[in-house]
């Protein structure tokens, strides 16, 4: 299925982040005024420069799953205040606060689907929550896709997009980092491929844990990928970064991605890489 | 090891201890004997008192003392015939972390721990404890060394966090430490991780995935320094003491919320104060925890760690 086909749906999006309503759209990038039907085709890039706004986890089932095969699970699990954080502002306020932003019920969203037929668990962060930030119910959520994806003998595919642990969580959002790596180290002891798609931005406790353990790890281009984030890189060295710093095309060519696609040919190329993997597969 | 590093909470105890001194070099020391003994049960007293009620913050000033033992230290007073094994195999040797082979009380382990430098000269060798990729990189190597020959490891966790630097992104940081988590569940030997003195983040979690975690009643553990956590939720560095208290960082803390499984008791006035009371109990209580891990089945071994981490956090449901 191509592209330019699967664009013809009504993709409706939702928790915009950079994304303002009207005819037109401007890139944030190149300042081109792009025609929004043309965008929406585009799957939201920009028509000259490429630039992949920012989506989240509704867009992008949209743009991978077969038409009205997915289905979100554990939607039930929600974030609680177990240590009654309060900074500037309570989190269980801040917690409020993103519930009304944002349609999705956490910086996670889980559950699965058909790909070209095929059956996949999926896990796809919103950055819109929180900072797409992981604390106790993203790494839940998380463990129980990639359980599933054990129990029912498929790949499992996550995108990525985080700022990182979610500090209000503290020490028990650091957790999360080794609970979401130690059930992908179950995972493999299946054979089940698992995929991490990497999208802007993505640093920290996610970076440093399941973003970076694809057994194949695609990125967006020009995604901000790392682990400090770049103000702290700055901080530390004093100096200004050089040009291209952390984006996705600096890890490919240090040799931390398999590659970048372009978001039009993310669900080609997914469908591609699945379909090798579990070619040979005893079931 | 000791240095005149005073922290602020301690002055009162110095100030007394100063007072003693000047009259030991009174010349009329007999007759002030008494008073002498008066004053040092005092401080005794006022000791245990401040020790007792420490702020969350003044215990993250404890955990950072420059006296206080480092993983060399221990490698060479709780453990014996350490010889230190070296580099990645790949970069080249990260002094931020250190590790070997050694023995607890006649048995071999694998030991691996962050290592921070006691003046200027060594700290910028150890860059204060800070690893880059290859440091993470040189700690997994070790890990699978040992479990080639069944040997069980201990990770001692002391570190102000991974280096943020421009060379450590180009090289992989986070994907050093993200390996090292998934490699870490599925090792067949028994891990017992220790935070001696800080655990910051991900740099510490990078050799903290064990069957048993263990932490020093003075050390730290979070996912963020309470300065950076002020300098992010409140946009400024003058909030690190209600950072500190809102993070829950301490080992007591973290024993609540069923993310450590043991505190290991500190001398009064804190691990540089009696040193070698600190190297026996951790000689103490790690052979009494491994001695329970060794009799565990290796298939076993795994599915604890993993269940272990699997029901780490807190959500509504
Ligand atoms: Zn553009």
């Amino acid at each position: 299925m191509s592209w330019f086909l699967r664009s013809k749906k009504n993709i409706e999006h939702s928790q915009q982040i950079d994304m303002p309503d009207g005819l037109f759209v401007k890139c944030p990038s190149c300042s081109e005024m792009i025609y929004r039907k043309q965008f929406e085709e585009q799957l939201f890039t920009c028509t000259k420069c490429d630039h992949h706004f920012r989506i989240t986890s509704k867009e992008y089932i949209d743009i991978l799953f077969d038409e009205g095969s997915f289905v979100e699970t554990e939607i039930s699990i929600t974030s609680s205040d177990p240590l009654k954080f309060v900074d500037t502002k309570p989190y269980i306020d801040r917690l409020k606060d993103a519930y009304k932003r944002s349609d999705a019920n956490d910086a996670l969203t889980v559950g699965y689907g058909n790909i070209d037929g095929k059956p996949i668990s999926f896990a796809c962060m919103n950055f819109g929550f929180v900072g797409g930030s992981m604390g106790s119910v993203v790494g839940e959520k998380f463990y129980r896709a990639a359980k599933l994806a054990i129990k029912q003998n498929m790949p499992f595919v996550v995108i990525a997009t985080s700022g990182g642990a979610r500090m209000q969580e503290a020490a028990l959002s650091l957790m999360q980092m080794a609970k979401t790596s130690a059930i992908l180290s179950e995972l493999a002891e299946h054979h089940l491929p698992y995929i991490s798609i990497v999208t802007d931005p993505t640093t920290g406790g996610v970076s440093a844990s399941f973003a970076m353990l694809g057994d194949i790890i695609m990125a967006e281009p020009k995604a901000l990928i790392g682990f400090a984030g770049p103000r702290v890189v700055e901080q530390t060295i004093r100096k200004k970064l050089p040009e291209g710093f952390q984006r996705s095309e600096f890890l490919l060519e240090h040799g931390f991605l398999d590659m970048i696609v372009h978001r039009k040919n993310l669900h080609d190329t997914l469908s591609h890489v699945l379909s090798t993997l579990m070619e040979y597969r005893v079931q | 090891m000791a240095s005149n590093f005073v922290l602020e909470f301690e002055k009162p105890i110095v100030e007394l201890e100063n007072k003693i001194r000047e009259m030991r070099n009174l010349p009329n020391i007999t007759d002030l004997e008494p008073q002498i003994q008066e004053l040092e049960s005092h401080i005794e007293a006022l000791r245990i008192n401040i020790y007792a009620s420490l702020t969350r913050w003044q215990r993250v000033q404890i955990a950072r003392h420059p006296d206080r033992p480092y993983t060399l230290d221990y490698l060479n007073f709780t453990f014996t015939d350490f010889v230190e094994l070296h580099g990645d195999r790949g970069f080249r040797d990260d002094p931020a972390i250190v590790g070997g082979i050694a023995k607890l009380n006649g048995k071999s382990v694998m030991v691996i721990g962050h290592q921070k430098g006691r003046d200027t000269k060594s700290n910028v060798y150890r860059n204060f404890g800070m690893p880059n990729p290859e440091g993470y990189r040189k700690a997994k190597r070790l890990m699978l060394l040992a479990e080639k020959f069944h040997i069980p490891i201990i990770c001692l966790l002391d570190t102000p966090g991974a280096f943020p630097g421009i060379e450590a992104e180009e090289r992989g940081q986070a994907q050093a430490i993200a390996d090292n988590l998934l490699v870490m569940s599925g090792l067949k030997v028994p891990i017992i991780i220790c935070i001696i003195g800080e655990g910051a983040s991900g740099g510490a979690l990078g050799i903290g995935i064990g069957n048993r975690i263990l932490m020093l009643e003075n050390s730290w553990y979070s996912v963020i320094a309470p300065e950076s956590c002020s300098s992010i939720l409140w946009r400024s560095w003058d909030f690190k003491e209600q950072a500190a208290e809102a993070l829950k960082l301490t080992a007591p803390d973290l024993k609540e919320h069923g993310i450590i499984d043991r505190i290991i008791p500190e001398p009064i006035g804190g691990a540089h104060r009696v040193p070698l009371q600190i190297f026996e109990t951790l000689r103490d209580v790690l052979t009494e925890e491994l001695d329970q891990l060794q009799h565990i089945e290796s298939r076993l071994l795994v599915k604890q760690r993993r269940d272990k981490f699997a029901n780490m956090g807190v959500w509504t449901e």
